[in-house]
């Protein structure tokens, strides 16, 4: 909820104290978090990195393999494949679903609504649904003959897409993904709209300037730290996706295959498979995949902030 | 003699904190006044309507698969074919899929929601107070690592959990965690983002001149935190766990890979394996109404929470995207 820009001032005001007492009671306030923090995140990847190293053999255990695995995961076409889905996914889902909250919170803004409050909880309120149930539901309403999408197009005598048909399904995910979270997002940067100074655009519309203009030029630009900070996390969540297509699996197996998605593969590497030496591997290796991708946008990010 | 600067550095701090909150104030007489323009040119009155027809398509597209879902708990399956998606069906069966849907195979629903309730609350709340402890004493003492655990933060706040979640299954199963509930909760105690959030929180919403006064007046940490910092930071905190809470609600990739008892299953791992049967030729009972229910019964809690607190997390919201 918070920009990304903040990591030069967190934490600065009181990082600057001149000569304060040192209290060491606060390693103990700490000392909770830290615990849960090495056992849920540290010591799993540290682990995760040495198993990596291993190779199973048929008979006498394991041994060390040095990067083997790692050089192998890099070259899984599997994997690949995934990836380059979960990109194609990203492409479409996230400029979309950013385009559609600007203009949601833009309009929420402009005062012109009575009673935004109602729209505005309204269009937040998917939200609340889990990513798994969002998808069980549309793969009802997606249904070509008995499902909501059926019933529409019939209406026109025209037969529905087969949205789980192997070519519809990227678009299946960003529509599911897009329901969920476009009024979250929608809310992030209606706050910060409101956060702004009347001051910013009051001079802009004395000098005549539309409303259009003044949202493309002075809103958005000032709100951007928010739209950096949720680009980042929706480009993760896109890279990550798991939920959905595991759910669509269930329904349309030949489609979402064990490979569809990064994780989908480790998934399928760590649970059903027997090498959990590889599976140790390839989880890693996608999460550095994510994170090189999160420091390009983050570095992206920033210089259009520094604009 | 650094008293006198320190005092200034807090001084100007508490200033800010004041004149944030009389901005705000000024910010909303000014809505009130304004209100909508009194002349509009025929350019703002077209544009007035567009405005209106988009939010409208935009809330009619959020909303429809909401509707839907209501009607549909009210059909037979059936009804579920044959009827028109956004009505009623011939027969009013509320009632009765609610009652099948918490008695299927031996009431196995009824604890899914209540997993589902404990996973929740435990980590959820373990989580947050854990965050806000951290975020307590990082945003008002200084000790050793304080700066290390703040940009181990920063790293790891945009670090998804399922990247972390296959190495997790991995540790958990060689110690024998798997299996078990606590596979589940552990993982979710630790959540760099409700930390980072806690931080912002206890900066701007504690002033540190309270906390120093109540110092020199002999308090220990634990009596300030109580007294002083947790009250400042409610709205902050009821925010971050609202979040935590809905996070482990939804989670589904943890608990998938992580439980084998389905009576240990929360709700979104349950009604796949009902969506497995529904798929699965040798079953005689499709219980499609079953999931729709279920699914409509697992949503509401949190829509209800989102209603009733919407003051508390939008305002959480709010600060947190004023602070940049």
């Amino acid at each position: 909820m918070t920009a990304v820009s903040a990591h030069a001032g967190i934490g600065a005001p009181a990082a600057k104290p001149r000569k304060e007492k040192m209290q060491h009671i606060g390693m103990l306030w700490c000392l909770p978090y830290v615990i849960v923090f090495l056992g849920g995140t540290i010591i799993p990847m540290v682990y995760a990195f040495y198993l990596g190293l291993y190779k199973q053999r048929m008979i006498g255990g394991e041994t060390f393999a040095g990067l083997s695995n790692y050089i192998r995961a890099l070259k899984d076409p599997l994997l690949w494949n995934g990836f380059g889905r979960v990109l194609l996914y990203g492409v479409i889902q996230v400029p979309l679903m950013t385009a559609l909250s600007l203009l949601a919170a833009l309009m929420l803004d402009s005062q012109r609504i009575k009673h935004v409050a109602i729209p505005r909880i309204l269009l937040f309120l998917p939200y609340a649904v889990p990513n798994v149930i969002a998808a069980l539901m549309w793969s009802y309403i997606y249904g070509t003959d008995y499902g909501l999408f059926g019933q529409f197009f019939a209406l026109f005598g025209a037969e529905s897409p087969d949205m789980m048909s192997a070519d519809l399904m990227v678009f299946a995910f960003v529509n599911i993904s897009t329901w969920v979270s476009m009024g979250y997002n929608t809310l992030i940067y209606y706050s910060s709209l409101r956060a702004l100074p009347e001051e910013l655009y009051e001079s802009a519309r004395m000098d005549g300037a539309t409303e259009f203009r003044i949202a493309w030029s002075v809103k958005i630009p000032q709100i951007r730290s928010s739209v950096v900070m949720t680009l980042l996390f929706n480009i993760i969540y896109a890279l990550q996706l798991f939920n959905t297509p595991s759910m669509m699996q269930t329904i349309a197996p030949e489609v979402v295959t064990s490979y569809y998605t990064p994780n989908l593969y480790t998934y399928s590497l760590a649970f059903q498979g027997q090498d959990v030496n590889y599976a140790a591997a390839v989880s890693l290796v996608v999460g550095l995949f994510t994170m090189v991708i999160v420091t390009v946008v983050k570095t992206l990010g920033n210089k259009w902030e520094e604009k | 003699m650094s008293s006198a600067n320190r005092s200034a550095s807090l001084r100007r701090r508490d200033a800010k904190l004041a004149a944030k909150d009389h901005k705000l104030r000024e910010r909303k007489k000014a809505a009130m006044q304004s209100g909508i323009p009194v002349e509009l040119t025929p350019t703002q009155k077209v544009m007035n309507v567009l405005i209106h027809v988009v939010m409208l398509l935009m809330v009619v597209y959020c909303l429809i698969p909401l509707v839907w879902l209501m009607f549909s708990s009210t059909k037979t399956n059936e009804d579920l074919y044959t009827s028109n998606g956004m009505w009623f069906g011939k027969n009013m069966a509320f009632w009765q899929n609610i009652v099948d849907t918490f008695t299927f195979e031996g009431g196995i629903y009824p604890r899914w929601l209540l997993n589902t309730l404990v996973y929740a609350v435990v980590a959820g709340l373990g989580a947050t107070l854990f965050a806000t402890f951290a975020g307590y004493a990082i945003a008002t003492m200084r000790f050793h690592g304080r700066k290390a655990l703040l940009w181990i933060t920063l790293i790891f706040m945009s670090i998804p959990a399922t990247v972390i979640t296959v190495p997790l299954f991995l540790l958990y199963s060689k110690i024998g965690l798997t299996g078990t509930p606590w596979a589940v909760i552990l993982p979710q105690l630790s959540n760099p983002f409700g930390l980072y959030l806690m931080i912002i929180y206890a900066q701007t919403s504690i002033p540190i001149s309270l906390v120093e006064a109540a110092r020199i007046d002999g308090a220990n940490t634990w009596t300030i935190f109580w007294k002083i910092a947790f009250p400042l930071l409610s709205p902050g905190f009821v925010t971050t766990l609202l979040f935590a809470l809905v996070g482990v609600w939804n989670n589904y990739f943890l608990p998938l890979i992580m439980l084998n008892d389905v009576r240990d299953y929360p709700l979104t791992v349950g009604l796949n394996v009902w969506m497995k049967m529904a798929g699965d030729a040798s079953y005689h009972v499709v219980p499609n109404n079953m999931i729709l229910t279920g699914s409509l019964v697992a949503i509401v809690p949190l829509i209800i929470a989102f209603l009733f607190l919407q003051k508390y997390w939008q305002s959480g919201l709010a600060a947190g995207a004023v602070k940049q």
